[in-house]
């Protein structure tokens, strides 16, 4: 296992008379690791930050030298890479803090530190590591949180992440989406293997190879299975796999094509979209493959790419039922359809945001395709990316980052905005093209 | 140039048909890899035919080696498998006809015989819109060759959308040459 970090931190514009946004900061972290099962190093590149980064220092914990993984560089990585934190220099400090009353508060403000992060490490009786850690705030000058993890060796890095996600979630209000994964897709000449990774990149597996395509893959909402469409059968088939042991099954492979799954946020159901009636409607199956697909939408137009709202109530999907694809919405107990987008001749591919006030889609202008947000309640669209051959967006569990496909001289690879559209993160494989990422859900395990 | 290209397509697509199997033929074969092995053997596809067709090898398009086979004559429109589109459009254009209706003849003549229509669309915009776009095209072309007799239980539609294109390109022609319907039989 080898982490290599770059930190090249420059480009500094200063515009005098704007003060809020005096400073476009560009940021390039390069995570270069190698990882386990699929040999797959993905590199993370941030471009943009917050508009106000949180000073942070993160002192390296007490004996995690020793560690097979140490902890603060991943945690301090989650940070950097989120845009909305910039690190201060722990060295040199004596002695080092590893409580808070070692803390000398005025050296840490002198180094512009809004909070510090100090801890330890040491073994249990059972064996597992005993991680400790407490985030101070440096100008109060009081403990803003504190917890202990207990954590076997396999586990340090998922325990990094949700320190991470725990500093995160107290200095901006939000909920941290590091101890997470993603799926996507790897097309590496014609093989397609179907990969799920931890959300910083690191520990890619490959859970399918196949030499047919693979697309569409959606979490289960417990995070436990993935429903995707393989063509294998030399046509397209909706499988669910469970990550837990591997079984798979077929549970949409009616004649003509099955494709576009999405889960019912109870993880009961899924809409499908099936043209085993003609033409390609939207359908609810059971989860399981029992029983008979239910017909949802009756048009002569194409409905697809499902996608249920948080409450379960409500599908959005891409219709072409008014001329060009627009984004309708249906109650899940049927109905009539109501159209949704009205800017534009090409809105397609929609995903609810985790609060279901808003939707992530794509826009097409002038022969582009960018990853917008559109508002339920005001229906303001907000243009968030300029790649213009963007796709499949997907919200992180927390709603603040869109994941999504674009391209980059040529090659395939996962991009990653924030949902102001202020910090963009590329992800890029070292092999092969990266394309229809999902973001997992929150999974407490 | 458009029968330049389907010409030379048509040859490589002949050259594979007449060899033994090749890496086309073998099916995808499906590598299960996070632990039930047992369950993805079980959902290997099926590989179709390949062992009752081993003609020569070494000279796959000598006539010989397609003799009785109608579908794999060269010189009878069955051999042409390929029907384009324009950009957003599924109407079978005039100069596609003829091959639309020599395949509804076929399988008029031919009711034991079951195929399939392979639609195809451009890389542009989303995956799923453009696996139904596919679609639309292959049901173009199946309704019209129910109008022309065949039986609507004889061809099924599927679509692969633009994950199997057969140019590679990022311009006009490639993108022609994708929004493409074909016509599969079970031994191709």
């Amino acid at each position: 296992m080898t982490i290599q970090m770059q930190f090249h931190a420059e480009t500094m514009r200063n515009i005098m008379l704007n003060l809020i946004r005096t400073m476009t900061r560009t940021l390039t972290v390069s995570l270069l690791l190698t990882a386990g099962a699929a040999g797959a190093a993905m590199t993370i590149e941030i471009v943009g930050a917050g508009a106000n980064q949180i000073p942070v220092a993160i002192v390296p914990f007490r004996a995690e030298e020793g560690l097979a993984q140490k902890l603060t560089p991943v945690v301090a990585a989650d940070l950097t890479r989120s845009g909305l934190f910039r690190m201060v220099d722990p060295g040199g400090m004596n002695p080092v803090p590893y409580e808070p009353e070692q803390l000398n508060y005025g050296q840490w403000q002198a180094r512009g530190a809004e909070a510090v992060v100090i801890g330890s490490v040491s073994k249990a009786a059972d064996g597992r590591y005993d991680i400790r850690f407490r985030v101070m705030d440096a100008v109060k000058q009081t403990q803003i949180a504190g917890f202990v993890y207990f954590a076997t060796e396999g586990q340090l890095r998922l325990t990094a992440h949700k320190i991470a996600d725990v500093i995160y979630e107290k200095l901006t209000g939000d909920a941290g989406v590091f101890a997470t994964r993603i799926t996507y897709v790897v097309k590496r000449g014609r093989n397609y293997e179907l990969h799920v990774a931890d959300a910083d990149g690191y520990g890619a597996q490959s859970v399918l190879s196949s030499n047919e395509p693979i697309i569409s893959p959606a979490w289960s909402p417990d995070g436990t299975r993935l429903a995707y469409v393989s063509f294998e059968q030399k046509k397209p088939v909706v499988y669910v796999q469970s990550l837990v042991t591997g079984a798979r099954q077929a549970i949409a492979a009616f004649r003509g094509s099955n494709s576009a799954p999405a889960w019912s946020p109870d993880g009961k159901r899924l809409a499908v979209t099936l043209t085993r009636d003609g033409g390609s409607q939207l359908f609810l199956i059971n989860a399981d493959g029992s029983g008979a697909p239910q017909r949802l939408t009756q048009s002569s137009a194409i409905d697809t790419e499902a996608n249920f709202s948080p409450d379960g109530q409500s599908i959005l999907f891409t219709s072409d039922r008014g001329g060009g694809p627009q984004i309708y919405r249906i109650a899940t107990s049927g109905g009539a359809a109501q159209r949704v987008t009205f800017e534009g001749s090409y809105n397609v591919s929609p995903r609810h945001s985790p609060d279901g006030k808003s939707f992530t889609f794509i826009q097409r202008n002038g022969g582009r395709f960018n990853v917008a947000v559109q508002d339920f309640a005001t229906r303001q669209v907000q243009v968030l990316t300029d790649g213009g051959i963007d796709e499949s967006p997907s919200f992180a569990p927390n709603g603040k980052i869109i994941l999504y496909a674009t391209e980059v001289r040529g090659r395939g690879i996962l991009a990653a905005v924030s949902s102001d559209g202020r910090i963009k993160q590329r992800f890029t494989a070292d092999v092969g093209d990266a394309r229809e990422p999902a973001w997992s859900p929150v999974v407490n395990k | 140039m458009k029968r330049l290209i389907l010409a030379v397509a048509l040859s490589a697509m002949l050259a594979a048909c007449g060899s033994s199997p090749t890496k086309e033929q073998e099916g995808a074969a499906v590598e299960d890899r996070s632990g039930a092995t047992a369950s993805s053997q079980q959902q290997k596809p099926q590989t179709q035919g390949q062992n009752q067709n081993a003609g020569p090898t070494s000279k796959p398009l000598e006539s010989s080696s397609m003799s009785g086979n109608p579908l794999k004559d060269p010189s009878n429109i069955l051999s042409k498998r390929s029907v384009y589109f324009e950009l957003d459009s599924n109407v079978v254009k005039e100069e596609f006809k003829p091959v639309v209706a020599a395949h509804a003849r076929y399988l008029q003549q031919n009711r034991g015989v079951k195929m399939t229509v392979q639609g195809n669309a451009d890389e542009r915009g989303s995956r799923e819109y453009n696996l139904a776009l596919g679609q639309r095209r292959a049901d173009a072309v199946k309704q019209a060759m129910m109008l022309l007799g065949a039986q609507s239980d004889q061809i099924e539609t599927v679509s692969f959308g633009e994950e199997k294109p057969k140019a590679t390109g990022h311009d006009e022609a490639s993108w022609y040459e994708n929004r493409r319907a074909d016509l599969a039989y079970p031994n191709d």
